[in-house]
Formats: C-alpha cells, structure tokens, sequence
C-alpha cells in the first residue's frame, strides 16, 4: 500500500516556493461547466486536460474552477476564460484537444481561438 | 446516461457542492460475495426538508435557476435500479445529505465504475476550501483516502499544486489497483 509519507518530502521541497503564489484578483480564471449536462458531454477529460496542460507547462496565476450549468446545455462542454480586463471568452463543445489548443494559443499568446467560441457557432 | 459510475459520483458530488458542504464522504464498497457495488455519498451540507427531498428524485426538479428540471439524481437512481439494485437518498434541513446507490455487480446493465482517479482529483483540486474523504474497499481489503489529513501533512503547501496532484494521482491509482487486486469493476 502506498503510503502518504512522500507528501511531507514534497511540502518541504515547495514550502519555500508557495509564498511566491499569488491569490485572486489578478490571475486569469478558466471556468468549466460540471452540471449534469457537462459531465454528459464530456466536461471531466476537458477540465483535465486544462488542469494538467497548465500544470505542464508551469503557467502561472490561472484558476482552473468548477461551475453548474448555465443554461446551454446544447452547448457543453462550456469553458469560460475571463482574463483580468479582459471581456469574457466563451468556448463551446470542448475536447481535450480543443483545450489544449485554447492553453497555447489563447492562455499563453492571449489570442482568442475564436472558431471554437459560443459566438461561431451560432 | 453516463459510461462511468464515476461520472456520476462526479455529478452528485456537485449537489453537495451546491448545497455548501464542508466535508463530503464518497464509499465505494464493492463485494463479490452479495454480488454488489454500493455508491455512497454524505455531506454535512443544507441539507433538504421532507417535501424537497420527495422532489430531488422527480426529473423535473430543480434547485438551480436556468432550468427548470434537473436529472442528476433521477439518472444515478435509474442507473443502479436497472442492474436490480436499490437506490435511497436521505437528508435533514441544516444537516446534510446522504445518497446511496446500490448496484448488481454482475449484471450486464451495471455501467463500469470508471476512473474515479479522474473524478476525485477533479474534485479536490477545484475545490480546495473543501474536505473530501474516500473510502474504497473490494471485499477485505480497503483504503481511505482523507483531505483533512493530506492538508494537515501539507501545512501552507497548497493541495492543488501540481507535484502534490502528480502524487495524489498516483496514490489513488496504486492503491486502488492494489485494493482491486488488479481486477477492474
């Protein structure tokens, strides 16, 4: 049986380094939609990917949250990126391809993918 | 309908989350000798009186505002009841709620029980100010695995933070493949 023993290795490893993390306001927020209907559509590999592809590639100051439904069920899985000033984004029907794109091009190089936003496809 | 049993979890996991919980308790108890896999979930949520708690199994039911009907606990009833299991929910105003599904572990309608894996990290990671326990047992063997004791080993080192996620994942998966004795449900 795996043991938690490891955990106090790694906390004393990071102790030194959580001090420089920075809470709220200025980070960028990417909501995932996790009701009934966005579980359905396939919102847990979606949050996943963002979980993982933010921990991969050690970006900074960005909240991956959880979220009920908002009203387009049609639509899931939904992603809401809100970065500080910035208008919110809406993508639809996500993958955790898509994610990964959204990761790269919009978290990192702050452009919009705007064929996979709630207004294209409309 | 979900493919996962644990898809379902993740999503009634969410009432609690909904309904304020503090700390959650997920159990999964499977055994081979009563041929059943028995989901439970506790919260020490708001809780529901007498009359809303009639209606949390009607689909046409909600507590949330931007639809008028809500399938998440009808779908998981549904779910274990089609194997030949049983499915109760019980809950007090300003208490919490428990929710249990009983699943024929044998029965060709019962859905496999998924990556849990996936689900418990999903759930601990995003929602940090929140306890988790989870208890996974397959007839004498079990693990538990339980937030409040991971926070109080991490001190200020947040749960949430990647190595700590790397580990988590990785307990969860040993353990449970341990606990399986390698078999998959």
């Amino acid at each position: 049986m795996k043991s938690l023993e490891e955990l106090a290795v790694i906390r004393d490893k990071m102790q030194a380094l959580v001090n420089l993390r920075n809470e709220a306001t200025d980070c960028t927020k990417i909501v995932v939609g996790m009701a009934t209907c966005g579980i359905a559509a396939g919102a847990r590999p979606v949050l996943k990917a963002f979980s993982d592809g933010i921990q991969e590639k050690g970006i900074k100051d960005v909240m991956v949250i959880q979220e009920g439904c908002i009203g387009l069920c049609q639509y899931e899985p939904i992603v809401e990126v809100t970065a500080p000033g910035k208008e919110k984004v809406t993508y639809v029907k996500m993958t955790a391809e898509k994610a990964a794109e959204v990761i790269e091009q919009h978290i990192i190089g702050g452009n919009v993918v705007t064929k996979y936003t709630i207004n294209s496809a409309m | 309908m979900f493919s996962e049993i644990s898809l379902h979890i993740l999503d009634i996991v969410q009432n609690s989350i909904s309904a304020r919980a503090s700390l959650i308790e997920i159990t999964v108890n499977i055994d081979n000798t009563s041929d059943t896999l028995t989901v439970i979930i506790k919260d020490n949520g708001s809780g529901m009186t007498d009359d809303e708690l009639s209606k949390a199994v009607d689909p046409f039911y909600t507590t949330r505002t931007t639809r008028k009907n809500g399938f998440g606990v009808p779908f998981f009833k549904a779910a274990s009841e089609m194997t030949g299991g049983s499915f109760e929910i019980s809950s007090e105003k300003g208490k919490g709620t428990a929710v249990k599904a009983v699943f024929v572990l044998s029965s060709i309608d019962r859905m496999p029980l998924g990556n849990m894996t996936d689900t418990l990290i999903s759930l601990i990671d995003t929602n940090c100010r929140i306890d988790f326990i989870y208890n996974y047992s397959v007839d004498e063997r079990s693990f538990t695995l339980d937030t409040r004791q991971l926070k109080k080993t991490l001190g200020n080192v947040p749960i949430d933070l990647p190595e700590v996620t790397v580990f988590l994942t990785r307990y969860l998966d040993d353990n449970t493949a341990e606990v399986s004795g390698g078999r998959k449900y």
